[in-house]
């Protein structure tokens, strides 16, 4: 039993996984930006929940409806002052750029808010949950993450597949020049990706900060799981990077209950058998 | 004359052989610390030399095979690991062991490769630094070397490289030395040889290159390997300065890749001078800017993103563009002669383009 516990908790992990990942697929398929500072700005989201918290004296899952406006704002402004200046043929620049960025807001964050871990209380709705048949217990709390997970993911797809600014997003994404003679304004493009990227930062950051300690130093290991997800899952695919991210954390877990020391090393090789196996991911949508 | 002999290539300029000239002083000078700097100011210095090797290491990586890795401290770790490894279990001597960490270095770097290669642009990236958290957290499943909270080397491995303390902090300080200087020499001779111009052809153009039958793979996958052997020899040297590793100190990504690259992109990426100019300027920055902490690494941050977005090629670059200076000879020029009769044959330098740079 406890090896369908470890399962079901690993699969309920992995849309937290996915939406650590959905962001950074979300702009890699517009503009084929790698962001680097992306597990930072999660960090940085859920200090904002904090603070927002704390000062509001509010759940944290409501700090959401301030902290992702403002991330989508971070992102929008990030884009057209700094990141747009990046964009080319040379990979070189967006990743250095970005990776600077990752190093100021680990530090920022670091002098604001010291090196203690700190976390969010849900309050009672962090214990509750369900009983399942078999004598397993499902809480309610990664139950609604991975709920939201999915919606997100589901909504993200129908903007991107459905919606004028996926249109729009598709568009750049496929010939940037044409875009631009058919009246879209690539700039403001890329920030609107930006800044629908950072919204869900802003979700994942949250909802990472109730469900454990973070600190300064954790968008590192954020960005890898997330980047992990998505290679599994394929480039571009946003269904396959939540199998992604589920195939991360079941095998976190797996591997969790096998040995405790062995959690991320099980997930790092799960993701690099599947580069070995299928380079290209297991539903691979568009070319790196 | 026939035509043909109207035109020869020629890399050393003037300035390349005065620089050789100076290098060779400062180098003697360098040699002879022991006599004349205080103890502080040589555990300073050789920090430097390992610093400037290990950005030498990435610039060739990433300034001209076009690889770049977040990921270095893999094989800087690796390095140190099996330094300790070596020494307490194999009994190597350390001054052995550190080739031989180079030599562990490219062979666990032919399977990375093998498997990273397959990430391309950014992506690659992160793969590498997912490989250095494989190693992280697999160095700390290694009981035997302490584990998650390292180990120290044992005293007598460390009396073993020189009897009194005075020698032995000289001998690890004329080997750091020698190894910023066999790795700014190894880089060299391979940017002069036939490899070295398919890299620079690669670095310039990928498609181009790949049409003049340059087999990319081949010439990236040669880079990392022998990128990481180099990395990994460092990566035991500076263990072997610090007397003690752990897993967290040996993989870290700040001190092995941060600040590397921040270097590189200060100094000037795709140039050996670079890495040399920024290497100074960063231990400058850090002498007079370290007490203020997180503060100093946000400044560093955005100087390297101010760097990149106003002046990509990094200050040498931007030496260069001006003064067409290049002081280590490495560019090939094409110099016209012109055989005026009876007057003496004049080299006209820089009579066209350099071809290659």
């Amino acid at each position: 039993m406890d090896w369908v516990n470890a399962i079901i908790q690993g699969i309920l992990l992995g849309g937290l996984y996915a939406l650590f990942a959905a962001g950074l697929s979300l702009i890699f398929g517009v503009m084929r930006l790698v962001n680097i500072a992306h597990g930072d700005l999660i960090v940085l989201a859920a200090f904002l929940g904090l603070t927002v918290t704390t000062a509001l004296g509010i759940n944290p899952l409501l700090s959401i409806v301030i902290v992702a406006p403002v991330m989508g704002l971070i992102g929008y402004a990030l884009q057209r002052l700094v990141l747009n200046r990046t964009l080319g043929d040379d990979i070189l620049p967006p990743l250095l750029v970005t990776f600077g960025l990752s190093v100021i807001i680990q530090n920022g964050l670091l002098e604001i808010y010291s090196a203690d871990p700190q976390k969010m209380s849900a309050g009672a709705i962090e214990t509750a949950s369900v009983g399942l048949p078999g004598g397993l217990n499902l809480g309610i709390l990664p139950l609604i993450m991975f709920v939201t997970a999915v919606v997100i993911i589901g909504a993200l797809q129908w903007v991107f597949y459905r919606s004028a600014w996926g249109r729009a997003f598709r568009a750049t994404s496929d010939n940037q020049d044409i875009a631009q003679l058919m009246g879209l304004n690539k700039s403001h493009v890329f920030g609107l990706a930006m800044a629908l990227s950072l919204v869900v930062v802003a979700v994942a950051g949250i909802f990472l900060g109730v469900r454990t300690s973070f600190d300064p130093a954790a968008g590192p290991g954020r960005l890898i799981f997330g980047f992990e997800a998505v290679i599994i899952g394929g480039l571009g695919n946003l269904w396959g990077t939540l199998a992604g991210g589920i195939i991360l954390g079941v095998s976190q877990n797996i591997g969790a209950q096998i040995n405790p020391g062995w959690q991320l090393l099980a997930g790092h090789i799960a993701f690099l058998v599947i580069l070995a196996v299928r380079p290209r991911g297991l539903f691979p949508r568009i070319d790196g | 004359m026939n035509t043909t002999g109207q035109y020869t290539v020629v890399r050393f300029t003037p300035a390349s052989r005065i620089a050789a000239a100076v290098a060779i002083v400062i180098l003697i000078a360098l040699a002879l610390a022991p006599w004349w700097a205080g103890r502080a100011d040589m555990r300073l210095l050789s920090e430097l030399f390992l610093y400037m090797a290990l950005a030498s290491l990435w610039n060739l990586l990433a300034g001209y095979a076009g690889l770049v890795s977040v990921g270095q401290q893999a094989f800087v770790g690796f390095g140190g690991y099996c330094l300790f490894a070596f020494t307490m279990f194999l009994g190597l001597s350390p001054m052995a062991a550190i080739p031989v960490a180079g030599l562990a270095g490219a062979l666990i770097a032919v399977p990375v490769a093998v498997l990273i290669f397959r990430l391309r642009g950014a992506y690659f990236a992160i793969g590498t630094w997912v490989i250095a958290e494989v190693f992280r957290l697999g160095a700390a499943q290694v009981s035997a070397l302490g584990g998650g909270s390292g180990t120290s080397l044992p005293v007598s491995i460390v009396r073993s490289i020189a009897d009194s303390r005075a020698m032995r902090e000289a001998t690890t300080y004329w080997m750091a030395l020698g190894m910023v200087v066999v790795v700014l020499a190894l880089v060299c001779v391979l940017l002069r040889s036939r490899r070295g111009v398919a890299l620079t052809a690669i670095r310039d153009n990928e498609l181009a290159s790949q049409s003049l039958g340059i087999d990319i793979w081949r010439a990236k996958f040669f880079v990392y390997v022998v990128t990481a052997a180099l990395t990994a020899s460092v990566g035991a040297l500076i263990f072997l300065q610090k007397l003690r590793i752990s897993p967290d100190a040996a993989f870290s990504v700040n001190d092995w890749t941060a600040f590397v690259i921040f270097i590189v992109v200060i100094g000037g990426i795709g140039t050996i001078e670079g890495p040399i100019i920024g290497t100074i300027i960063f231990f400058l920055l850090r002498e007079t800017l370290a007490d203020l902490g997180a503060v100093y690494l946000m400044i560093l941050g955005l100087v390297a993103i101010v760097i990149m977005l106003r002046a990509p090629k990094g200050i040498w670059g931007f030496v260069r563009e001006r003064t067409g200076l290049d002081l280590f000879a490495l560019t090939r020029r094409v110099v016209e002669r012109r055989p005026a009769a009876g007057q003496n044959t004049e080299n006209k330098e820089n009579a066209h383009e350099p071809q290659a740079t």
